[in-house]
């Protein structure tokens, strides 16, 4: 199952290639048909409500893309674009760097 | 040499006073002017709890600079801040790049708007003449 599922969204990202989100849309409802549960299909926050500047000030905008101990999110989690998930990482980088963000969260 | 915009923010240690706090940001704001740099704002961001410890503090003060510099003025401003005593860490970071990055989608959005606000207008004038033209 999991065989058929990676090769259908393979040949999915081929066909369709120009535009990014048609091919992960594409993934995330072939993911929804053949498992029991439905994924959400995932969409850019930064795309979808317009945040242009992605500042290191903003500590609650990025520590939302921070996970529990302090590291950065991966894409494939948060569903970031990727001109997106590179300005954020840079942000929370700066950020961490000024002790607004953890470099790794003491436990 | 070319003036660029920065942002320069440092942390002060918390065990300082107020007064205290507010002569050293007068002095690195002097400092500054004297290295050739135009202050354009100066922000307190207050009190906030550091995400780590630095120099055995777990906050410090957060004040913001905004400067139009050259190169040299930065490097000067940033040697003074790495001696002063109470300054316990600091940042630069060149916002001019990223502002000009940001005027220019503003402009792009409301260039779409009112592309997109025009077009409805003319729009419907083909369809009347559409029926009158098989009428």
């Amino acid at each position: 199952m999991a065989d058929t599922a990676t090769s259908s969204s393979s040949s999915g990202g081929g066909q369709d290639r120009g535009p990014r989100r048609d091919s992960r849309s594409g993934g995330a409802r072939e993911g929804g048909g053949g498992r029991k549960f439905f994924r959400r299909k995932k969409v850019c926050k930064f795309c979808v409500e317009k945040i242009d500047s992605i500042n290191y000030k903003d500590v609650r905008l990025l520590s939302g893309f921070v996970a529990e101990r302090g590291k950065i999110v991966p894409r494939r989690l948060t569903g970031v674009c990727t001109p997106h998930q590179r300005r954020l990482s840079e942000a929370i980088k700066q950020a961490r760097n000024i002790a607004l963000l953890p470099f790794a969260a003491r436990f | 040499m070319q003036q660029r915009t920065y942002e320069v923010m440092f942390i002060v240690r918390p065990d300082l006073v107020d007064e205290e706090i507010d002569k050293l940001v007068s002095t690195m704001e002097s400092h500054a002017t004297n290295a050739g740099a135009v202050v354009k704002n100066i922000e307190k961001m207050g009190k906030r709890r550091l995400a780590y410890l630095v120099r055995r503090f777990s906050d410090g003060f957060y004040i913001l600079l905004t400067l139009e510099a050259d190169g040299k003025a930065i490097h000067e401003v940033e040697r003074r801040l790495r001696v002063s005593e109470p300054v316990i860490k600091f940042l630069t970071v060149r916002i001019d790049e990223e502002q000009k990055r940001l005027d220019k989608i503003k402009q792009l959005r409301s260039t779409k708007v009112k592309r997109s606000t025009a077009e409805p207008a003319p729009a419907p004038t083909p369809e009347a003449v559409a029926p009158a033209a098989t009428a």
